[in-house]
């Protein structure tokens, strides 16, 4: 079966190539990759993110519940502020990276990758029985629903992206890096918007009411047109996501992964009391990583793609493997992510990569790939 | 889309010009359209010999990677250098100055296999 956006004919009539993408079917790209990719990174780029799933969280224990599924600390987050984190099993694999927007002491929306809807509402479901079992008496009711089907997503991503969008929503002029307000237009749910994305570049992220879809698409592409705005693809967010660095499920992360090799430490907090996965990821932490996360440049040409094997020194001996990689439109270089033995971990490290039965030689290099400036 | 009628085609997307035992390659306008924005080539080296339907090289988009097959027999006689510095050039101009190799293919059995613009034309519309 495949899922269609409520934006769908507006891709089909902006000549958008519509692949399947784990169910949906969303534009691949629409004038081209690279020129979707520079118009995000010199102006604004607008993007169909509708796919993506939305669970809303609620409740007395909610923010604990939470504290208890999740890495990273969300009592420690304000109404009006959005994190980013990752959920993990017990055994530290991750089920998912995924943002939660507070809305208020007991109000939470949590964003998660489309491809997991299911599975993250399935172990957040049996993750709420297990924090209800639990041996404490302060745990407060908690609701959770999976709301994904009431909720489109657009990314207005780049330079321009804020000039843009006040025009349409003034009120988000003074909005802060991950903060989001949300803003009644007399629908079922009220429009989210917020200062995150997954691009490298400033921008936001709007939830709304599918009905609103087609209209604020349409604004967007007409206050943002004359500027330079494009509609972009998925083609161009994957490419924009890894000169940024920013991990994709299913490629850097999985459940066969852990957050501290995938270079997430940083949303780990070991300070709390207890988190699913906590003794795993503490174990591992204590023994010390056996691989992790780099970034590459490739010095011989060609391009390095997800699933190619990392060698030691011949085309059998496998050490690691590239998990994302693509040329880089804004620095005109292969580049790619992988996962490697400590050893060959630091920078400066020069790896051979198995590109259709030879060996390329690759070089580890700073990440992110590219950053913004100011 | 383009199908000159002057080209033959083969159903994996590239085109041959025959004038006698000289044959000119390169990919269709319709391939270049699917890749997207070409950003590497990997070419054969002149004097190599192919069998038709061959691999022989690789170009590859930002999104994907797809594999060169002879459409004819024959002697790899020149490669075009400058797509190596320029891979657009097969998103810019694939049926002129985007093309990929020039051989020699005295084998004329195995142009007979080639598909005319209009055969070609009719497989690109069906896809």
């Amino acid at each position: 079966m495949t899922m269609k956006t409520p934006l769908y004919d507006e891709h089909r009539a902006l000549g958008g190539r519509m692949i399947d993408f784990g169910g949906w079917e969303l534009p691949v790209q629409y004038e081209g990759i690279a020129a979707e990719h520079h118009a995000c990174r010199t102006t604004a780029a607008i993007f169909d993110v509708s796919h993506m799933g939305e669970f809303w969280v609620e409740g007395s224990g909610a923010e604990a519940f939470l504290d208890f599924a999740v890495t990273n600390a969300v009592s420690k987050t304000v109404p009006g502020q959005a994190q980013y984190t990752v959920m993990c099993l017990e055994s530290g694999g991750i089920v998912d990276d995924l943002i939660i927007y507070r809305r208020d002491a007991t109000r939470f929306l949590v964003v998660v990758n489309a491809s997991n809807i299911e599975k993250d509402f399935q172990h957040l479901q049996k993750v709420l029985s297990i924090y209800e079992s639990a041996a404490t008496d302060r745990k407060g009711t908690v609701q959770l629903d999976n709301i994904s089907n009431r909720y489109a997503q657009l990314a207005l991503q780049g330079p321009r992206a804020r000039e843009i969008l006040a025009q349409l929503y003034p009120e988000i002029e003074d909005l802060k890096t991950f903060r989001f307000l949300e803003k009644s237009e007399g629908k079922a749910v009220p429009t989210v918007l917020a200062r995150t994305g997954y691009t490298g570049e400033d921008g936001f992220e709007i939830y709304l009411d599918p009905s609103l879809a087609v209209q604020v698409w349409r604004s967007i592409l007409e206050t943002g047109s004359p500027l330079g705005l494009k509609p972009a693809g998925l083609g161009a967010r994957d490419t924009l996501r890894l000169e940024s660095r920013y991990p994709l499920y299913g490629q850097e992360l999985s459940e066969t992964i852990h957050p501290l090799e995938a270079g997430l430490s940083w949303v780990v907090k070991f300070e709390k009391s207890d988190f699913l996965g906590k003794g795993s990821l503490l174990k591992i932490k204590e023994k010390g990583l056996a691989r992790k996360l780099v970034g590459f440049e490739l010095v011989d040409p060609g391009i390095a793609r997800h699933g190619y094997a990392v060698c030691q020194d011949t085309l059998t001996n496998e050490v690691g493997e590239v998990t994302s990689g693509t040329q880089s439109p804004t620095l005109g270089k292969a580049i790619g992510l992988a996962y490697v033995p400590l050893a060959l971990a630091s920078t400066g490290s020069d790896l051979k990569i198995r590109v259709r039965e030879r060996l390329l030689n690759a070089r580890v290099i700073e990440t992110p790939f590219y950053k913004r400036t100011a | 889309m383009q199908f000159p009628k002057e080209l033959k085609y083969t159903k994996d997307h590239e085109w041959a010009k025959i004038q006698n035992q000289n044959v000119t390659v390169g990919i269709t306008e319709h391939a270049q359209s699917a890749l997207g924005d070409i950003v590497f080539v990997d070419l054969p080296k002149p004097g190599r010999v192919l069998k038709q339907g061959e691999v022989f090289g690789v170009v590859e988009s930002i999104k994907a990677v797809s594999e060169l097959y002879a459409p004819v027999a024959g002697k790899i006689l020149e490669v075009n250098a400058g797509l190596v510095d320029e891979p657009a050039k097969l998103n810019q101009d694939p049926h002129g100055t985007g093309w990929i190799l020039k051989m020699e293919s005295p084998d004329a059995a195995s142009h007979e296999a080639l598909l005319s613009a209009e055969e070609y034309q009719k497989l690109v519309e069906s896809l």
